[in-house]
């Protein structure tokens, strides 16, 4: 028993950090763009699946396919904001952006089962079938590099915002859009690398995701949903609680489905959802996520 | 009549063009032109099975009515509060579940016996979207949308794992024994009934009180509530009210299609179908709805029989719904009625001056039979659907 809490823990906060990966790119383009980007689901089964090409096809292997698949989902971000997003009028950004983003998601969704069909694959490489031994549990190498590549990947996100000229700019959009335009920052710019850094995170997201779980077209409806929770309870908008919340959900999840049954673990998931915001509408970790109208 | 004699008064005092029609001549002359309209779509719809016999084309008609039905329910409340909720698929669910599981545990075998579960589910449902509200509406916008489609994703899943449900293998619904030629006509005309009840529901609500409430909540719900519009009521209210006419389509649904899937009853694409009908339509109008049902979901049923594809079929709806939201983001309807009232206002502009008075005693005595503008509606240009209103806007 103990020996499988242990696992639990570990195992959630590994995934917890590649959650986090995709989470932080959601919540980035929301605090920044004001928009929720519900194909961020299917955005993360794209990228497990440009993976998949990649390594199947072309011999490519994982890592190295990232330097592929990251450029390659950064440019579809750009051209969903250029295509979609900026048409949007202000007045009804909300409500709109959440079915456009929909409807991009169904469209990638639809064209993903064309190709692939519905069955089930899964990424292959040496460190994703072999396991070391560690705390009296065997583990998957994929979760360790996963989980470093995700650190990896956070600390270059956190340099582009915090190190760097762009990352200035970026931040002042996300406390205030008209402001920054005042001071004389490109917001439309800004929005649009915005949103295609943070789609790009999907590509490394899925990567992890597809050597660590079987999926198919429909995976991006459960991703989406978890990514929404994490992000929601992390209070929207903010980087540092999509962090905690991922971590956090995760392990909830691991330990459920090790002292309860798996089959219930992922409704704790939402449940868990539910009734932290019943106790506290703005999430756990967030205070912006009920911004003025 | 107070009322009205003033406003004839004044504008007699104002313009003596005697000749002209009173403002309330032609709103009544407009209303019953629209209670004949009405009466005459609503004997297409009945006639409907009689001319059209062929099985495929009524299975395709009880399939719009119980859209129709639902994204006229789903925009009483999304349309008029400017909440937009994605988890009306658990409503819809509930109602499909509450028929089988309750014809299995009292036996019915099948025949009419089955439709009087139909309010049953109706009630389920309701039932189910009171906690439902009462947790997701203490958030507002994009928590709002997310929290919807949370709870959505928690009934998926309770219907999948759940015993009651019997998981993914499903629940079988009685089986009717009518003949094959006119099998489809029963479950046509139940949901014909429910269709008349959510339109009436909605139309009623959007020329209440309680209507006036709701859009003053879209508009600008903090200043609603320092009005003194009891905010929280309201809005549970009208999520309440919204979640029967789904529920009982549901079980419409549940006893045509035979078994019931957790997959399939609690359909995330049936949350997005419906919201795409009424923003098609128009959301926040009566009509708009019923209206972007009748394009959308015979054009799904053909593309599901053409192409038995359910991944091209994801393409090419999702790219209608792109092109939808963004060349027509308001809606068929307020785009037409706005093209048709600036038409007018063209049109009459030559005689601009002497009818000015006029058009002004017509907007007064309408809002007057609106009835309660002042104090609920707030800053909100809101005013009923008169002969020339203004288009509703959006908030």
């Amino acid at each position: 028993m103990g020996g499988a809490v242990a696992k639990a823990v570990v195992d959630g906060v590994l995934t917890g950090g590649v959650y986090a990966l995709m989470a932080a790119g959601l919540t980035l383009i929301f605090g920044v763009m004001d928009i929720i980007n519900i194909a961020q689901g299917i955005l993360v089964v794209l990228g497990a699946y440009l993976s998949y090409v990649l390594s199947q096809d072309l011999g490519i292997g994982l890592f190295l396919g990232l330097l592929i698949t990251i450029p390659s989902l950064f440019v579809i971000g750009v051209a969903v904001e250029w295509a979609f997003m900026r048409r949007l009028q202000e007045r009804e950004r909300t409500a709109l952006s959440i079915l456009v983003t929909y409807g991009v998601a169904i469209v990638i969704e639809g064209i993903l089962e064309l190709i692939f069909g519905p069955n089930y694959v899964q990424l292959r490489a040496w460190y994703v079938n072999q396991s070391f031994h560690v705390l009296g549990f065997y583990l998957p190498y994929i979760y360790v590099f996963g989980f470093a590549l995700a650190v990896f990947l956070l600390g270059v996100l956190y340099l582009i915002l915090y190190r760097s000229r762009f990352g200035r700019s970026v931040r002042a959009s996300l406390q205030d859009r008209a402001a920054a335009r005042l001071v004389g920052v490109n917001v439309e710019r800004v929005s649009t690398i915005t949103f295609g850094i943070g789609i790009a995170v999907t590509a490394a997201g899925g990567m992890v995701f597809g050597a660590t779980n079987a999926f198919n077209a429909n995976s991006g409806y459960d991703l989406i949903s978890r990514l929404l929770t994490i992000v929601i309870l992390g209070g929207l908008g903010s980087i540092g609680g999509a962090l905690g919340a991922a971590v956090f959900m995760t392990v909830i999840e691991g330990l459920v489905a090790v002292l309860w049954s798996p089959v219930w673990a992922t409704l704790v998931f939402y449940a868990a959802l539910v009734l932290v915001l019943v106790i506290k509408p703005v999430g756990i970790f967030g205070q912006r996520a009920a911004r003025a109208q | 009549m107070k009322v009205t004699a003033l406003v004839q008064g004044g504008r007699q005092a104002r313009s003596p063009a005697a000749d002209m029609e009173e403002p309330w001549q032609q709103e009544r002359r407009a209303r019953g032109a629209w209670a004949a309209g009405v009466a005459a779509l609503l004997a297409i719809a009945i006639a409907f099975p009689w001319v059209f016999t062929n099985p495929t084309t009524t299975s395709i008609g009880v399939f719009t009515l119980i859209y129709m039905a639902a994204a006229t329910a789903w925009n009483s409340f999304a349309g008029y509060s400017g909440y937009i909720p994605l988890g009306h698929a658990v409503f819809f669910g509930s109602g499909a579940y509450t028929l089988v599981i309750a014809a299995q545990d009292l036996h019915i075998r099948g025949g009419y016996t089955v439709f009087a579960l139909v309010p049953l589910a109706g009630a389920v449902a309701v039932a189910v979207a009171v906690p439902f509200g009462l947790v997701a509406l203490r958030t507002r916008r994009h928590t709002f949308v997310v929290i919807t489609i949370a709870i959505f994703f928690i009934f998926q899943l309770m219907a999948f794992n759940l015993g009651i449900t019997q998981g993914s293998s499903g629940i079988p619904a009685p089986t009717p024994t009518w003949p094959a030629a006119t099998f489809n006509d029963r479950f046509y005309y139940v949901a014909l009934a429910i269709l008349v009840v959510a339109a009436a529901f909605s139309w009623g609500i959007r020329r209440s009180r309680f209507g006036l409430q709701l859009l003053a909540i879209r508009d600008d719900e903090d200043r609603a509530l320092s009005l003194g519009v009891r905010v929280s009521r309201v809005k549970l209210t009208a999520f309440a009210l919204s979640a029967l006419p789904v529920g009982m389509v549901g079980a419409v649904w549940a006893y045509f299609i035979g078994q019931v899937y957790p997959q399939f009853a609690f359909d995330p694409l049936f949350d997005i179908s419906v919201a795409l009908m009424a923003f098609l339509g128009g959301l926040g109008t009566v009509s708009g709805p019923l209206l972007g049902a009748l394009i959308l979901e015979p054009l799904q049923q053909y593309f599901t029989l053409q192409f038995s594809s359910n991944a091209l079929y994801l393409v090419v709806y999702g790219a209608l719904f792109l092109v939808v939201i963004l060349l027509l983001p308001r809606g068929i309807i307020p785009t037409v009625r706005d093209r048709v009232a600036s038409w007018r206002e063209r049109r009459s502009g030559s005689t601009a001056l002497a009818s000015g008075p006029d058009a002004a005693g017509g907007v007064l005595s309408s809002e007057m039979a609106g009835g309660g503008v002042a104090g609920a509606a707030g800053g909100g240009a809101v005013s009923p659907p008169g002969p020339s209103g203004p288009a509703v806007r959006r908030g």
